[in-house]
């Protein structure tokens, strides 16, 4: 545990020192914030369900290019040796750079508590769909975080990685809104896959398990792929 | 302190390292000798937990990789070859994070990064970003890294390689400042380095060791083959070969190309126990030459290494 805490620091540190956190974030709030105010009034409701409906696509461009470095630099440079060779296991490596990549989640979100007050001065609040938004956010966050993580580990170009995280993200926010392409039949799984579904049915305020565990499990079939990526170079 | 036993790697089906066995003494300067790809790197790497191997076992004190890797992975500082450091961050940082990784308290890191600060000359580079170094900066905040828990082993994968010949020189001082104390496995390709830093050098081709000892024993062993190489005025070349093939132990006699045409150059190849320098220079003073040059091209361990590791 205290070697996944010293990995988080240096990577969550590595985020600020390099102009990649900043970028990253300006980026997000600038999209967000355009794209779920430009068309606010005109629906004229108290409430954030545009801004976190928006978060699954926004997330899938966004969190891929957070992640991109985590392995890919490791493997570019060499270091991944130094690092292996050092008391620490293969678990505190890959928990400490996930929980680097959720950390830039939350350091995302929480400039956007500013919408929620924003919108709260203008009318009756209902904070029930915010407060599960949010937990909704940082769930979709880390997940995608899993898949970028999964996606760096199998290429020393941080390009290609972006490029293969992003592609793996759009398609699992998508895939629910394309079930007029697949046959009857596998209709329930695919609708199941898709992480926009469960992360709308979090967003709504609606805590089920079935939504809590889909996440869970991507977060564990990607952590463990990365895991077997890894090993493969070796 | 290591023992080595049955090491294999595969790669696929490419045999990296073929059924090594190694001891290697506390206090011993270890150097891992071989052309390029010949399984130093490989076997380092497991030496050092970075893989395991394909079989085999490696035991280092009383713990085995297979089944201790953490354990002996603290007992271990590496630096792999051409020191892969990140270099987005300063040396002050960099080697902060390795101290809390490495499980030092804050008042031993203090202490430890400023020893280490003088013993590898990091004074003036604390502040600087590991990607502005010089190659031989970087191996030394490398070495740094490598000795920051006062490891008992120190394996340092060709720690000189791309420096230049001042930098050389420094990063070897090091290493014998180290060596007094400590463990030390190096590997290397370049044989006066091996030479001048190690007590025992092991000789490694094709993933197989083809020679184990110290330097003086390994220049014993092989087929006594030498050169002497002459240079002589006023003779002709009938006259040298005629004479010097007379003289026994002498196995060939080959002429040099030379830039005065008054000065006749010549490679004699011997093949003897016995010194027959003094039987040669015998046989030149019967002659009216003049004798420009004499000296034996020494076995030395350049010679040893290209008859043990060339093809087939």
């Amino acid at each position: 545990m205290r070697q996944v805490t010293h990995i988080f620091n240096k990577e969550f540190k590595d985020y600020f020192i390099s102009p990649i956190a900043y970028i990253v974030i300006s980026v997000f709030l600038i999209a967000t914030g355009w794209l779920f105010f430009s068309t606010f009034f005109l629906y004229n409701q108290v409430s954030l369900r545009n801004f976190f409906s928006l978060l699954p696509l926004i997330f899938s461009f966004v969190i891929p290019a957070v992640t991109m470095r985590l392995f890919s630099e490791e493997i570019n440079i060499g270091s991944y040796e130094i690092l292996l060779t050092m008391p620490v296991t293969f678990k505190d490596v890959i928990f400490g750079k996930l929980l680097a990549g959720a950390a830039m989640v939350v350091a995302m979100l929480v400039p956007t508590f500013a919408y929620a007050i924003t919108v709260a001065f203008l009318g009756e609040l209902d904070w029930g769909p915010i407060v599960g938004g949010y937990f909704g956010a940082i769930l979709l966050g880390v997940a995608f975080s899993s898949i970028g993580l999964f996606a760096s580990s199998l290429t020393r170009n941080q390009i290609i990685a972006f490029i293969i995280g992003m592609a793996i993200c759009f398609s699992l926010t998508l895939i629910d809104k394309m079930l007029f392409l697949f046959p009857g039949s596998i209709l329930g799984v695919i609708g199941y896959i898709g992480a926009d579904f469960h992360f709308q049915n979090i967003s709504k305020g609606i805590i089920d398990s079935r939504d809590i565990i889909y996440f869970l499990s991507v977060i564990f079939i990607s952590l463990y792929g990365a895991q077997l990526a890894m090993q493969e170079k070796e | 302190m290591i023992r080595v036993e049955n090491l294999t790697k595969y790669y696929n089906k490419f045999c990296a390292v073929d059924q090594i066995n190694l001891h290697i003494r506390k206090g011993e300067i270890l150097g891992l000798l071989g052309p390029n790809g010949a399984g130093k790197t490989t076997t380092l790497r497991m030496l050092t937990g970075f893989f395991l191997p394909t079989s085999g076992n490696i035991h280092v004190k009383n713990f085995s990789i297979w089944e201790n890797a953490l354990e002996i992975k603290k007992l271990i500082g590496y630096l792999p070859e051409s020191a892969p450091l990140y270099h987005g961050m300063l040396v002050y940082d960099y080697l902060n994070y390795i101290a809390n990784i490495r499980g030092l308290t804050q008042d031993q890191k203090i202490s430890r990064l400023k020893k280490l600060a003088t013993l590898c000359g990091l004074n003036n580079i604390m502040h600087k970003p590991i990607s502005e170094l010089s190659k031989g900066l970087k191996q030394r905040v490398g070495i740094a890294h490598a000795m920051m828990s006062d490891p008992e082993i120190l394996v340092l994968d060709e720690p000189t390689s791309g420096l230049d010949p001042n930098q050389i020189v420094e990063i070897r001082e090091i290493i014998r400042q180290i060596g007094k104390e400590k463990t030390i496995v190096l590997s290397t390709h370049i044989l006066s380095e091996a030479e001048a830093a190690c007590d025992r050098i092991v000789i490694i081709n094709q993933g197989k060791i083809v020679a184990d000892g110290s330097t003086e024993s390994l220049k014993q062993t092989g087929n006594r083959e030498y050169g002497i190489r002459l240079s002589l005025m006023n003779a002709n070349e009938d006259h040298i070969k005629k004479k010097l093939t007379a003289v026994e132990g002498i196995s060939n006699l080959d002429m040099l190309p030379s830039d005065d045409p008054e000065i006749l150059s010549l490679m004699l190849t011997c093949k003897s126990k016995d010194d027959i320098r003094g039987m040669i220079y015998q046989k030149i003073k019967e002659t009216e030459w003049i004798l420009i040059d004499f000296h034996q091209e020494g076995k030395s361990l350049e010679n040893i290494f290209r008859e043990l590791t060339k093809e087939n």
